[in-house]
């Protein structure tokens, strides 16, 4: 398979393109082979096998949270002065592994980046399904949701009371609900003329009618077009800084606490491109199976996984730089307390996370600097599980080593993430993957109009 | 004002090249009640038929200028006007906090008056529409490029309009029933 790599017929640099797809596709094969995807009356088995394990992940999800509702947040292993745990860890990682489907739609539409063109539409299922994932965890982690709304969300109360818009929690609430919305206006933007495709192609009535309404009527004229691309690249316009504000506000949850290992002024920055690294990890996680069960080495080919391994390497050393400065700051400020901070992440109880952690994203990564590593399915999907890792361990490392020992000895104390901890996580694991296995059966993964785009057919200088 | 009996001809295209050059000279000849209809977004087509404006950026312009104007509304009037709170006496108007949340209010109303706007200008949902009466037009989503001078043209007539179309290097014209 790895045989249909695309051709490359001179050096990129020399001028000549490296086509993004597959030889010998034209409007129709790309269109028959990705609807087909969909519009299929045989499920595969595997899709069956895959979709019982997410759902019984998202059970037990279920499970977890009906149990906290009843009992309270002390299931969890949660207490002062560890009082943020697994939760946050958990929003962050997730909420991180949304920005690469935006970093995809929006800024590598910005930059011309032809490769985006076949991973961009899971990527940004993959993004709202990883916000719904985090969006959980502020909420649940109130212990009792449904009495803490009024100090969030800003609306007339019984009670006359409004939110404090001096608290980055409030920025979090408007930053991370405008990103989940404003995201699902992208995908579901992006999926209008596809869902006409699948109108005009379904051979049963129910899904030509559900496809058909979802569609609205579109039949690509002319003058949609011209105000579905302005719309198009004004919310790509409106996407890129909104997808930086957004761990960057995350980041000012931590940053703006005084707690040595949190109030640091490099974390929105770091903050951002360790999204976009944990969120590339996680694109190559669910790209490469998606490409072999589905035989789409066509569409997403070997170029289009290196370039994400390169992504992969670029962002790691952001990150590690981030490390760094953390390390170098702590002792160039001179702070005790700063300086007890690094010790204590390095040789304290939690010291196996941190060195745990440097494993995952400083050195893994390496590999990539290297072709044959890039170019192999198997290494890259090894080095993107490890990553998936290491981002968890470095949310982990962030929230738990820098609570649980802060100025005074006398408050010091430790965490230990509970059976309910484990099993809320894995939950959302669950409630993720459910929603991809149902997106990939009913929507079409790859976005078929814009593939046509980048098909040698659409190329109008050639012809002439 | 009585039904017409005809929307207008249908002009079928193999290649998006064949396509192009059609528009232009669709236009050229003074036709303005045209409308083409193509797989994926072609700039090309677009300059040919003069189509190239489009009243989103206005729109989205607003959408952002009300939202920024909510955002802040909000919180001056929330944080200094109906609920002061004094914390470490902090300013009631904390301006520089503000511009956190009015930033996002501001990208959210841009990106809904994007979104809504460009499916008003576009009048969708449009569950009917006449093109949609030609068989062969399912391909429009698929690998077929097509045109159509609408009857409503001044310049239509249905067998010189017909004729011309063919002339153009149509792969077929069809009458399409309103």
């Amino acid at each position: 398979m790895a045989s249909k790599a695309p051709p490359v017929t001179g050096h990129p640099r020399g001028g000549t393109r490296v086509r993004m797809v597959g030889p010998g596709h034209t409007f129709a094969t790309v269109t028959d082979k990705i609807a087909s995807l969909v519009l299929t009356t045989k499920t595969p088995l595997g899709w069956f096998l895959g979709f019982a394990a997410a759902f019984s992940l998202l059970n037990l999800l279920l499970v977890a949270v009906g149990y906290l509702l009843i009992k309270g947040t002390g299931i969890w292993g949660i207490n002062i002065p560890v009082g943020w745990a697994l939760a946050i860890v958990n929003f962050v990682w997730w909420i991180g592994i949304g920005h690469a489907g935006t970093l995809i739609s929006a800024i590598l539409l910005l930059l011309r980046q032809q490769w985006r063109t076949s991973i961009n539409r899971f990527a940004e299922a993959m993004t709202l399904f990883a916000v719904a994932c985090a969006g959980m965890f502020p909420i649940i982690h109130m212990g009792r949701p449904w009495v803490g709304a009024y100090w969030l969300m800003p609306y007339p109360n019984t009670m006359g009371l409004w939110p404090n818009f001096r608290s980055p929690l409030i920025w979090d609430v408007f930053a991370v609900s405008t990103y989940a919305t404003v995201s699902l206006l992208f995908w579901l933007v992006g999926l209008i003329p596809d869902l006409a495709t699948l109108r005009d192609r379904a051979q049963n009535r129910t899904a030509k009618i559900v496809y058909g309404m979802l569609a609205m009527g579109w039949r690509g004229s002319a003058r949609h077009w011209s105000n579905y691309e302005t719309a198009y690249l004004l919310l790509a316009g409106l996407s890129t800084p909104l997808v930086v504000s957004v761990h960057t506000v995350v980041s000012f949850d931590f940053a703006i606490a005084q707690l040595p290992g949190w109030h640091a002024t490099i974390f929105p920055p770091y903050f951002v491109a360790g999204a976009i690294y944990a969120g590339f990890a996680m694109v190559l996680t669910l790209a490469i199976p998606l490409r072999k069960a589905y035989g789409l080495e066509d569409f997403i080919t070997l170029k289009h996984l290196e370039n994400m391994g390169t992504v992969l390497l670029a962002t790691s050393l952001i990150v590690v730089y981030g490390y760094t400065m953390e390390a170098f700051m702590a002792w160039y400020s001179g702070t005790t307390y700063e300086r007890f901070m690094i010790w204590n992440r390095m040789f304290g109880p939690y010291g196996w996370s941190y060195w745990a952690l440097l494993f995952c994203n400083l050195l893994t990564p390496q590999l990539m600097w290297f072709r044959r590593f890039r170019t192999s399915v198997g290494w890259l999907f090894t080095v993107a599980m490890v990553v998936n890792v290491g981002m968890w361990l470095e949310r982990f490392v962030i929230v738990v080593t820098s609570l649980h020992r802060d100025f005074l000895p006398s408050s010091w104390g430790l965490y230990t993430p509970t059976f309910w901890d484990w099993a809320t996580f894995a939950g959302t694991l669950g409630l993720f993957l459910t929603l991809f296995f149902l997106f990939i059966r009913v929507l079409p993964a790859i976005s078929i109009f814009e593939m046509r785009t980048i098909l040698p057919g659409a190329d109008l200088e050639e012809k002439a | 004002m009585s039904r017409p009996d005809l929307h207008g001809l249908l002009a079928e295209f193999l290649a998006p090249a064949d396509l192009v050059r059609a528009a232009h000279a669709v236009h050229a000849a003074g036709y303005r009640k045209v409308d083409a209809y193509t797989p994926y977004p072609m700039e090309e087509v677009l300059e040919a038929l003069d189509l190239h404006h489009s009243h989103v950026p206005k729109l989205v312009l607003a959408g952002g200028l009300f939202g920024l104007a909510a955002g802040w509304g909000l919180q001056y009037w929330a944080s200094v006007v109906e609920y002061p709170m004094n914390i470490g006496g902090r300013p009631f108007n904390a301006w520089p906090v503000f511009v956190v949340p009015s930033f996002e209010t501001t990208v959210l109303f841009a990106a809904l008056a994007a979104v809504f706007g460009m499916l008003a200008l576009n009048g969708f949902p449009q569950p009917y529409h006449p093109v949609f009466n030609v068989p062969t037009f399912a391909a429009a989503t698929r690998d077929r490029f097509f045109l159509c001078v609408e009857a409503e043209d001044p310049k239509f007539d249905r067998a010189t309009t017909r004729a011309f179309l063919q002339g153009l290097g149509a792969a077929d014209v069809q009458e399409v029933a309103p």
